[in-house]
Order: C-alpha cells, then sequence, then structure tokens
C-alpha cells in the first residue's frame, strides 16, 4: 500500500504551470537597489504631487527601522532588497501613446484577461491589467463613469481625484502597518482604484489582473477600493507569472472602505508561480489586505483561492467599526511540492452586534507546509458580536503539513464565538472507488479536492469558479496516485 | 473458446502477507450469471477486490484472463474502462461531490477511453433521468453529495445507479443484498435482471439464498478457505441454505 501511494505522490508533483510564458517587450526600467534615491526616481517617472513622494519617504524611513517578521510558520528565502529592480514598464509606442502594445494585449488575452472591450453576450467584466510596474489598459471606464463609478489606475486616480486618493489611501493600512506594507506603501507603482458612489450598484463586475513579466524584478501595487453609502460592487483579483529559478517578490496593499449598509465582495485567484517541484523559484507572496466596514450594516466579504506562489503571506481582513456589520473570509489554499503558506484572516469587532463568518480549507499535498492562521477579537463595547469560524485541513500523502493557530480575544461577556476545526486525508478507499468507476487517479484526486472546497468555490463569481475548479485540480497534478 | 469472458486460473492472493486466495479457478462465459458463496472469511471480497485491481491486493501467482486480455497488467481505471463493474459491499463516501459531477466524470472517462464522444450535458441529463427511474431515485438525489447521509438501502441502490449508468460487461456484486428490505432487495435484482443480455455478465457474491431468488444464476460455486470447493448448478443454494457451509469440503 505504501509503494502504492508513492506512486500516486510522484504522479501528483508533476504538475504544469501553463502560465509560465515570458512576452518578449522593450521594457523601461530604473537600475536595482533602494534607497531614498530611488524612491524618488518612481516618483518622478510617475510624475507624482509632492505629498505623495513625502508619503513613500516616511514610508520608507519607518520600513528602514523594523524588521521582516519571523512569526509565521515560514522559510522564506533570504531577501536581498538591494538586488531587486523596482520599476519596470514596458516603453510605450511613441507614435501611439495611447494604444496598448500589440505584445501586451496579446499576453493578456492569452491569459484569458480581455483587454479591449467586447460586446460580451453576458457576464460582462471590467479589467484593469497590470505589467510588472504599471497599468496597461482598464477597460469599460467610460460606460461606468456614467453612473458616476471612479475604475482606473492608481497612478491615474492620484493625477485625476487627487483628494479622494488622499482622504482613503492608507486609512487602512497605514504605511507603518508591518515590514511589507511599508515597503509597498515606499515603492509601490500602480495598481487599481475603484470609487463607487452612494447608492450606485455597480452594474458589472470589476476586476484587476496581476502580470509579472521581467526578471529581477518585484511587483508592489496598491488597490484601493472605496464604496460609499448603499453602494455595492463585486470585485475579483487575479495574477500569473513566468516560471523561473529566481524568487520574485510581490508584495501589495489592498485597503477598501465599506460604507453604511454597502456590500463590497472581494474574490482573488491567486495563481503566481509557484516554483518547480525541487521547490526552486516561484514568487514570494507577501501581502496585506485589509477593509473596514465603515458604516452601520456595511458588509464585506472575502473570497480567496490561493494554489500559487512559494510562499504566501496573507491575512485578508476586516475591521468591523460600523454597527451591525458583517464580514466573511472564504479561503481555499492549497500548497503543493515544496510550497508554504501561511494564510487566514482577522476579524476585529468593534461595533455592536457585529458578525463575522470564517470558513477556511487547507489542502497540502508533496512537502508543502499550508498554516491558518487567525484572529478573532471582540472589543469591549462590541456587544452582541458573534462569530463563527471553521479550519479545515486536507493532506495528500504523508510528507506535508497543515497547521492551525486560532486565535481567539473577548473582551465582551455577551459575545459569542465558534470555533469548529478538522483534519482529514484523502483515503485510498475514496481514490479506488473513483477509479473503479474509470474516473483516473488523477482526476479523481481533483474531483474529491473539488468536492471538499466546494463551500468556498461555490461563493466566486460564476466565471472565476470554473478557472479557480480547473486550477485546483491542476495545481495538485502529480501528488496522488 | 469464443464464448469466455472471464478466466481465473489458479489464483493466489495475499493481504500483508497473508495469503487469502490459495488457487481459485473459474471460468465465466458471456451472458452467463454466477453466484460465489461461502462463508465469512473464505475469500469472497478479497476475489472482487483482485478481480477490479483494488492497491494492497498481491497476486502471487496465477492469471486472470479479460476479454481476451491479461486482467492483472491493467490498472483499476483500465478495468473498468473494459467493462467491470463492482458493486462496493461498503460504498464509500465523496462529501461535497454530487452524484450528478461523479457520474459525469465516470460516464464520460469511460466513454473517452472507448473512444466514444463524451455526452453533451443534456444527453447525460436524460440517461441520469431514465436510470433513475430505473432504480427508483427521487429528482433530489441527483443533487446529493456521494453516498452521504446515505441509508444502507440507499447507498446500495446507488450502487446498482451507477450500474446501470454504465453498463458493465462483467458486475460483481460484493454482497449488495446484505442489510436489504424486500423492497430495496427487489430493485437491486430488477436492476440486475434487466442488464442479463448474451454479452454481459456477472459475478454474485452473497451469504443468502434470497437474492438468488429472484437473480437466478447459471452457476453456482462455493468458496471456502481460498478454494472454489464444489461448483453445481442452482440445486446447491438450497444444499446451503438447509445444511450450511459445514461439511462442503
Amino acid at each position: 500500500m505504501a509503494a502504492e501511494e508513492k506512486d500516486i505522490l510522484k504522479e501528483f508533483t508533476g504538475q504544469e504551470y501553463k502560465e509560465g510564458f515570458v512576452t518578449q517587450v522593450e521594457q523601461d526600467y530604473i537600475p536595482k537597489g533602494l534607497n531614498e534615491q530611488i524612491i524618488r526616481m518612481i516618483s518622478e517617472k510617475k510624475g507624482e504631487p509632492q505629498w505623495l513622494l513625502d508619503f513613500r519617504l516616511d514610508a520608507f524611513g519607518k520600513w528602514q527601522k523594523m524588521r521582516q517578521p519571523d512569526w509565521a510558520h515560514l522559510h522564506l528565502p533570504q531577501i536581498d532588497y538591494q538586488d531587486i529592480i523596482y520599476y519596470a514598464a514596458p516603453k510605450k509606442n511613441s507614435q501611439r501613446p495611447t494604444e496598448i502594445d500589440p505584445a501586451l494585449e496579446e499576453t493578456f488575452e492569452k491569459l484569458g484577461i480581455p483587454v479591449k472591450e467586447r460586446k460580451a453576450l453576458a457576464g460582462v467584466v471590467a479589467v484593469d491589467a497590470v505589467f510588472d510596474s504599471v497599468s496597461v489598459a482598464t477597460t469599460f471606464r467610460e460606460t461606468l463613469s456614467k453612473q458616476g463609478i471612479i475604475f482606473c489606475s492608481f497612478s491615474e486616480a492620484v493625477k485625476d481625484h487627487p483628494d479622494l486618493v488622499r482622504k482613503y489611501l492608507s486609512s487602512v493600512v497605514p504605511s507603518g502597518d508591518n515590514y511589507f506594507a511599508a515597503l509597498n506603501s515606499a515603492v509601490f507603482s500602480d495598481g487599481s482604484f475603484c470609487y463607487i458612489p452612494k447608492g450606485v450598484h455597480c452594474p458589472m463586475d470589476l476586476s484587476s489582473y496581476f502580470r509579472i513579466n521581467a526578471s529581477g524584478t518585484g511587483q508592489f501595487e496598491r488597490t484601493l477600493i472605496v464604496a460609499e453609502e448603499g453602494a455595492t460592487l463585486s470585485y475579483m483579483e487575479g495574477c500569473t507569472a513566468p516560471m523561473r529559478d529566481e524568487n520574485q517578490l510581490h508584495a501589495a496593499v489592498v485597503e477598501i472602505v465599506v460604507g453604511k449598509d454597502a456590500d463590497v465582495k472581494y474574490s482573488t485567484v491567486q495563481n503566481w508561480y509557484p516554483g518547480d517541484a525541487n521547490g526552486r523559484g516561484g514568487i514570494l507572496n507577501l501581502v496585506t489586505k485589509r477593509g473596514i466596514c465603515k458604516g452601520e450594516g456595511a458588509h464585506l466579504s472575502w473570497t480567496q483561492v490561493e494554489t500559487g506562489s512559494a510562499v504566501t503571506w496573507k491575512y485578508p481582513s476586516t475591521i468591523l467599526k460600523g454597527d451591525y456589520s458583517s464580514s466573511e473570509f472564504y479561503s481555499v489554499a492549497v500548497t503543493n511540492n515544496y510550497q508554504q503558506a501561511d494564510t487566514g484572516t482577522k476579524m476585529i469587532h468593534l461595533g455592536k452586534g457585529t458578525k463575522s463568518r470564517i470558513v477556511s480549507k487547507g489542502i497540502s499535498a508533496g512537502k508543502s507546509e499550508n498554516s491558518y492562521r487567525g484572529l478573532v477579537r471582540i472589543n469591549p463595547g462590541a456587544e452582541g458580536a458573534r462569530n463563527y469560524s471553521q479550519c479545515d485541513s486536507l493532506l495528500i500523502g504523508s510528507q506535508c503539513g497543515a497547521h492551525t493557530f486560532p486565535v481567539i480575544r473577548s473582551s465582551c461577556p455577551d459575545a459569542i464565538v465558534e470555533h469548529e476545526a478538522t483534519t482529514s486525508k484523502i483515503s485510498e478507499d475514496q481514490l479506488f472507488y473513483c477509479t473503479q468507476r474509470g474516473i483516473a487517479q488523477e482526476e479523481a484526486v481533483g474531483l474529491i479536492v473539488n468536492g471538499y472546497a466546494r463551500e468556498v468555490l461555490s461563493r466566486l463569481p460564476m466565471e472565476f469558479a470554473v478557472e479557480a475548479q480547473k486550477l485546483l485540480s491542476v495545481s495538485l497534478e502529480g501528488s496522488v496516485g | 473458446m469464443d464464448n469466455i469472458l472471464l478466466k481465473i486460473s489458479d489464483l493466489h492472493a495475499e493481504v500483508a502477507g497473508k495469503e487469502i486466495l490459495k488457487g481459485v479457478s473459474l471460468t465465466i462465459g458471456k451472458g452467463e450469471v454466477h453466484a460465489v458463496m461461502g462463508p465469512n472469511g473464505a475469500g469472497k471480497s478479497t476475489l472482487s477486490a483482485v478481480l477490479t485491481g483494488k492497491p494492497g491486493y498481491k497476486v502471487t501467482s496465477g492469471e486472470i484472463e479479460f476479454m481476451g486480455r491479461n486482467l492483472l497488467e491493467m490498472s483499476a481505471e483500465e478495468r473498468a474502462w473494459a467493462g467491470i463493474f463492482l458493486s462496493f459491499q461498503y460504498p464509500i463516501e465523496i462529501p461535497g461531490v454530487s452524484i450528478t459531477n461523479f457520474m459525469k466524470a465516470a460516464v464520460n472517462a469511460c466513454r473517452k477511453a472507448r473512444g466514444e464522444k463524451e455526452l453533451t450535458p443534456s444527453e447525460f441529463l436524460r440517461l441520469m433521468k431514465e436510470k433513475m427511474a430505473f432504480v427508483k431515485m427521487k429528482g433530489e438525489f441527483a443533487k446529493r453529495e456521494v453516498n452521504v447521509g446515505f441509508s444502507g438501502g440507499e447507498k446500495k441502490r446507488n450502487e446498482i445507479f451507477q450500474m446501470a449508468m454504465l453498463e458493465p460487461v462483467m458486475a460483481i456484486l460484493d454482497e449488495t443484498d446484505s442489510g436489504l428490505d424486500v423492497d430495496a432487495l427487489k430493485i437491486v435484482s430488477d436492476g440486475v435482471n434487466a442488464l442479463r443480455s448474451p454479452d454481459r455478465s456477472a459475478i454474485i457474491i452473497t451469504h443468502y439464498k434470497k437474492l438468488l431468488e429472484y437473480v437466478v444464476p447459471d452457476m453456482v460455486h462455493i468458496l471456502k478457505d481460498g478454494r472454489i470447493v464444489l461448483t453445481g448448478g442452482r440445486e446447491l443454494i438450497d444444499r446451503i441454505e438447509t445444511g450450511g457451509f459445514e461439511g462442503i469440503e
């Protein structure tokens, strides 16, 4: 039986990463390294106002005094911050500076991301496509602007809507929040900005797609989403990168402000290059995502499917400030080969009658390490707050690890906090039941894993769910057999 | 001999180092239904496991030929594609996977392997409906998670439903009748009988006479201590019903 299991494991580790190609474009780089001069250079390239440069320099000062966190259950490879190029952008065609380079268009089309507006029959999604350090296209801007919705690259928002950016930038994730957020605040180059005015229901899903292409670089983008009172929005985020032997750094910040009775749903399918079967290369995904339910009855829902990256350090969190506001965190994190993930959420209950729900499904295979880390904090005054957490781990094979680090801090005697956790293995019997019906080993694992993650996958917008299901199967290819 | 579907010759097999099958020989012709009876621990389930390629069972000697192919060289799924189906004694739960998705994967995998086109969603749903009616399963059944929260009887009916969907050449029913009430037994036996044709065969593994009254076997084999000790017609069933397995050597 042991021999069989080994075969299964071997088979499942020979995974393929379809998005691992490199686009040949002429790029505009700045020299590698990180210092004040580099930050001034980035700011200058972007033609930024003084206040933003000051913000960056202030963050850089904070970063220099901080230490890289080591509390996560991760073995982070040594990162030489002086050996990274902090800005790389495809050169614009000087004749047609407003048009997207066909090579970039082709890249995004190949990834299934429409960067030209099409009259699609159903399921129209507006896209902000970010390539290395810059946004190269944002679709449906005009259509959306008719309803007062602002959807554009971060750089454009700084130019066109400086007051809004200034008001909300770092209002949820302060520049000195943590080591990687400080780094991002100092060197971020682009990202997406989205503003939904009072009472507006965004008529289509909005999305950002992040692509790392250049080698030796890192990607540091910021997303800022503001939904005013009564607004609703469904936002999706996807990402991929080429296959390389080197580790590449991705340190993003996402801030979401949800007004009174507004409703924001933020979905992520994270498919950064995970490294090869021997653990060489892959993206170091060190990301800070946080939202605030600012007004009464605000609602923020996080759904994430994490299949990529060599290392994931990510805790999308919600501050439940408004009374009776609510938030959910639905997560599937898959690790295979030598991948490591330390991911989870923080639910900070400040307002009365606030509610949160956490459903986390970790799936580990190969020699990977998969951790759930969560904090549920009920502050004094959050009377009648409720939380329900469920953390399930599924192990494939016997060389991987699954860990949970749930922390509950309640300062409110009438709060109700529940936590459930399970750990299970894909059994030989389940696999045999499938193969006996003619479903080959790999497909069987995909089927079982998708069933296991169903509760989370069903939360994703339709077009994303199909993608995520395929991705789950592909990421686990070669892990059982 | 063209008429032979399955030929087991002097099969020895062990589990965890312990020999369970000690020289089983059995030949099944096309269109035939054979019953294999025997006391607990005789090796009945081991025989079905070895025939279907379940991991953990080691064949130490002997041969199995199925439709002219060496069955022992085929993986579990290859055997399924070739038309071997096992109705499990203890059907397995697969949480979160609906019967519909499970069967879609199974039916299409088998079709693909045989070089047939996958069914379109509407073709597939039509097939589901037809076969569900056949085992008297209601519409909601299609959405239920595979075997999760099923009663004993429902699990067995689900096995017969899957058999009807996959239309195997060689069905192996491993104690499908145990724990069934009369109505469920009737559904199961109707299912097996409906599949009877000059091209399809079945092995019915059972302790009891009851199922064999509905599904009348062509041959009956008594398996005891890893060997087939007696083979005959259905008169053997009555002999066992009255005298038990004691004394049959």
